[in-house]
């Protein structure tokens, strides 16, 4: 337990008043993915006095059905299994808890503790790129991080550089007007290199603190619109030193195994420095970026908890893990 | 590629019972873990998987495995099997009313595909069945919905009704009808919002509108990308709101698609369509063995097996030609005959199959399967006579064939060559007093 705390300590934020705040938010937020877990979870130890092999199975059930991916599940029962055997641990309690232990030092381990808050750049505009596959959010979330920012007084630029989808750049004209921010607009179908270069221009320009670029839902095996990610990662690139300073991958909540797959061809053009999970209000569990982070070690930096602005939280592990196997 | 491997393990595990000649609980303990794997990677619900594997290890105990495979490789090819049934439906054509308009909505979680999927089906409805199809927007909701849907309607040239974004989508739905139906529309579709299935309020409004406009089709958007939940989120959908069928989006990415089983499996609701790309022609219909192939993964194994089945299909093959050549050859026969060929064509193309490049191969496979089609169509507009004496058939009959088949006249003569030239080379080989096939019959292998 010694390093778990450790890490726990390390990884989780001190508990502060606006935090308490947060975390209810973060449980009704999540009431309905917990709900239908943790009671699993509970109904499981209730029925078990002691731990069988029936035990492990249903948790394997109940790991699998949050999409936590079956490699991740099978090892994570084993584990568990192990642990149970060695330390004669027969109370299903006892065992929820190491549970959650084992989850959480898997995750912390494959990868640096990072602060999840957008980095800003020192001394020049911080561009943040956002990608995904077609309809997990990304435009939504945008307007959700542009409006998180205005409220920490940065200034911010929006970049419409899906030109393909039909109303793609209406609807973030429309959040930009809402949220009062300016945007970079194209014709259909203009190059999104060229409008990350004029909206590099612009927030050198107008001295603006957050550069945020929507892009076209793409699917990770169309090579072509893969390689246009990575043109537009270099075009920015130039005109801003170290620019862009952070990619977030965001992934819908509802996504199964594929995640994965999205994650690491996506990894691959655009160094990806974060994912934001989102529809986290749904009945999904998001399982999916525990696998994720055990295969590619890529960080979740934000949650979509619902439907308003300020539903969009700071990833916290801790959280999360609870919210999903237990009664928080 | 993760799918050549786990071919490749199969390989490895089904080596050590190479000589077992029928399928037992012991040899297909391994194999049935693999295939439990397989399924849960590629989405398949949990519980659907585990039902799944106990109903296809039942079909299997005390079968004969085929003497140039082993028993792994067998299981793989009943559970495909089982998959393609537990897939398919007849009911993958829209039900379209014989009279007047008919009302289709689509409903779905966000990002679904909702709105690309309207407009790909209002293109098809009107360049392949000429339907006057009138597009309405129901997403008062999510910021520039409507703006998407019209550019959708102007680029496919179709009509396009909205009431914009302070409007109850009720009376949007109401109002859309009223329109479809004084202007003689054939098929309404209705685009609503995203919602989340438990969302009490937005269900209501959908129950509200299904009351209102009673569509003849209430079809739900599921992501292939979906993960185990996709079959709750189906489940709910279809007990608020009584939906006919599903179209699976975004199955041109690499994701399995396995929930297209699990909501199969579970509320039996068809799957009709699905969506293959961007572009608004990118909507195909559903192929239960296609699916199959793409959620076990395994495509190789399966021809391999069905390569070792050939070998006794051709057996049989020989036996019926041979019981061909005793009598008149009617058109019938070339159905029949037809179709045993087309199988081992098809056969042959799946063991070209690169895995991960199955395109080739359904192209293929589809084009032959429309051509059977075309032949079956007119050969069921015969009277039983005309089949047992095609010299009967004269311009008028070919024409009222045509028509009651929904092919051409230059069909109804390609369908009628054919068999000539096929009944003309049964002569020959009856002369000829030889055994075999006559070398037309291989006409349909591509």
């Amino acid at each position: 337990m010694g390093l778990f705390r450790y890490l726990k300590e390390k990884f989780s934020k001190n508990r502060s008043e606006e935090k308490k705040e947060e975390t209810k938010l973060y449980q009704q937020g999540m009431a309905k993915s917990r709900s239908a877990f943790a009671g699993k979870l509970k109904e499981l130890n209730k029925r078990y006095q002691k731990v069988d092999s029936a035990y492990f199975e249903e948790l394997e059930e109940i790991l699998i059905e949050a999409d936590v991916g079956v490699d991740l599940t099978l090892r994570l029962v084993e584990e568990l299994l192990e642990k149970s055997e060695k330390e004669n641990i027969h109370d299903p309690n006892v065992l929820e808890e190491e549970l959650v232990d084992l989850m959480f030092v898997g995750y912390v381990e494959k990868g640096e503790g990072v602060i999840n808050e957008i980095h800003y750049a020192k001394d020049s505009p911080t561009v943040l790129l956002m990608e995904g596959v077609n309809g997990v959010g990304k435009t939504t979330t945008i307007a959700k991080l542009a409006y998180r920012a205005l409220k920490q007084g940065k200034k911010v630029l929006l970049v419409a550089a899906d030109t393909f989808r039909a109303g793609a750049k209406e609807q973030l004209s429309i959040w930009a007007e809402r949220l009062g921010v300016e945007i970079v607009l194209g014709k259909d179908g203009a190059d999104p290199a060229s409008l990350c270069f004029e909206g590099a221009k612009k927030a050198l320009a107008e001295h603006v603190d957050l550069l945020i670029v929507d892009t076209a839902g793409r699917l990770q095996n169309k090579a072509n619109l893969m390689a246009e990610l990575g043109k537009m990662k270099k075009v920015l690139g130039r005109e801003i030193p170290g620019a862009p300073h952070e990619t977030f991958l965001v992934i819908d909540a509802t996504t199964g195994q594929n995640g994965v797959s999205q994650a690491r061809a996506f990894k691959e053009v655009s160094d990806v420095t974060g994912i934001v999970i989102t529809k986290m209000d749904g009945t999904s569990k998001g399982g999916i970026i525990l696998s994720i982070r055990d295969e590619l070690g890529v960080p979740v930096r934000f949650i979509g908890l619902g439907e308003k602005m300020e539903d969009l939280k700071e990833f916290d592990l801790d959280e999360y893990l609870h919210a999903l196997l237990m009664e928080a | 590629m993760a799918f050549e491997s786990l071919s490749e393990k199969f390989q490895l595990l089904f080596k050590k019972m190479r000589r077992e000649t029928t399928l037992n609980e012991k040899n297909m303990a391994d194999a049935l873990r693999e295939i439990r794997v397989a399924l849960l990677e590629a989405d398949v619900n949990y519980k659907v998987v585990k039902n799944f594997v106990e109903e296809v290890k039942k079909k299997a105990l005390g079968q004969e495995v085929y003497l140039k495979v082993n028993p792994g490789e067998m299981l793989i090819k009943i559970c495909h099997d089982e998959l393609v049934e537990l897939l398919g439906s007849e009911e993958t054509e829209i039900h379209y009313k014989k009279a007047g308009l008919t009302t289709i909505m689509l409903v779905g979680l966000q990002g679904s595909g909702k709105t690309t999927t309207a407009g790909k089906l209002a293109k098809r409805m009107k360049e392949k069945l000429h339907k006057k199809v009138l597009l309405a927007g129901l997403d008062v909701y999510r910021p520039a919905a409507l703006d998407q849907l019209g550019a959708i309607a102007k680029k496919i040239d179709v009509d396009f009704f909205e009431m914009g974004t302070n409007v109850n989508p009720l009376l949007i739905a109401q109002k859309a009808k009223e329109k479809a139906e004084n202007e003689k529309y054939d098929v309404l579709i209705l685009d609503t919002a995203g919602r989340l299935q438990i969302d009490e309020l937005l269900m209501k409004e959908l129950q509200n509108i299904i009351d209102e406009v009673h569509p003849e089709e209430s079809l739900l958007l599921v992501d292939a990308m979906a993960g185990q939940d996709a079959v709750n989120v189906a489940k709910a959908f279809h007990e608020q709101v009584p939906l006919s069928g599903v179209i699976m989006s975004k199955l041109d990415g690499d994701a399995k698609g396995g929930s297209a089983l699990s909501i199969k499996y579970i509320s039996g609701l068809p799957i009709k369509f699905v969506g293959t790309g961007e572009k608004l022609d990118a909507l195909e219909e559903f192929y239960p063995d296609r699916m199959a192939d793409r959620i076990l993964g395994m495509g190789d194994v399966v021809s391999l097996v069905e390569k070792a089945k050939e070998v006794i299909d051709e057996k049989e093959a020989e036996r019926e030609g041979r019981k061909l050549l005793q009598g008149d050859f009617t058109l019938e026969d070339m159905v029949h005959q037809m179709k045993m060929v087309q199988r081992l064509g098809s056969l042959g193309s799946i063991m070209k199959m690169i895995p991960g490049m199955p395109s080739l191969t359904e192209e293929q496979k589809s084009s032959a399967e429309k051509e059977m089609k075309v032949f079956e169509n007119i050969i069921n507009s015969m009277t039983p006579y005309e089949r047992k004496h095609p010299e009967c058939l004269k311009n008028s009959r070919k024409m009222r064939i045509a028509k009651g088949s929904g092919m051409t006249n230059a069909d109804v003569n390609r369908v009628l060559k054919k068999y000539e030239r096929t009944r003309d080379m049964m002569k020959q080989m009856k002369s000829m007093k030889g055994g075999g096939l006559p070398p037309g019959f291989g006409g349909f292998r591509r």
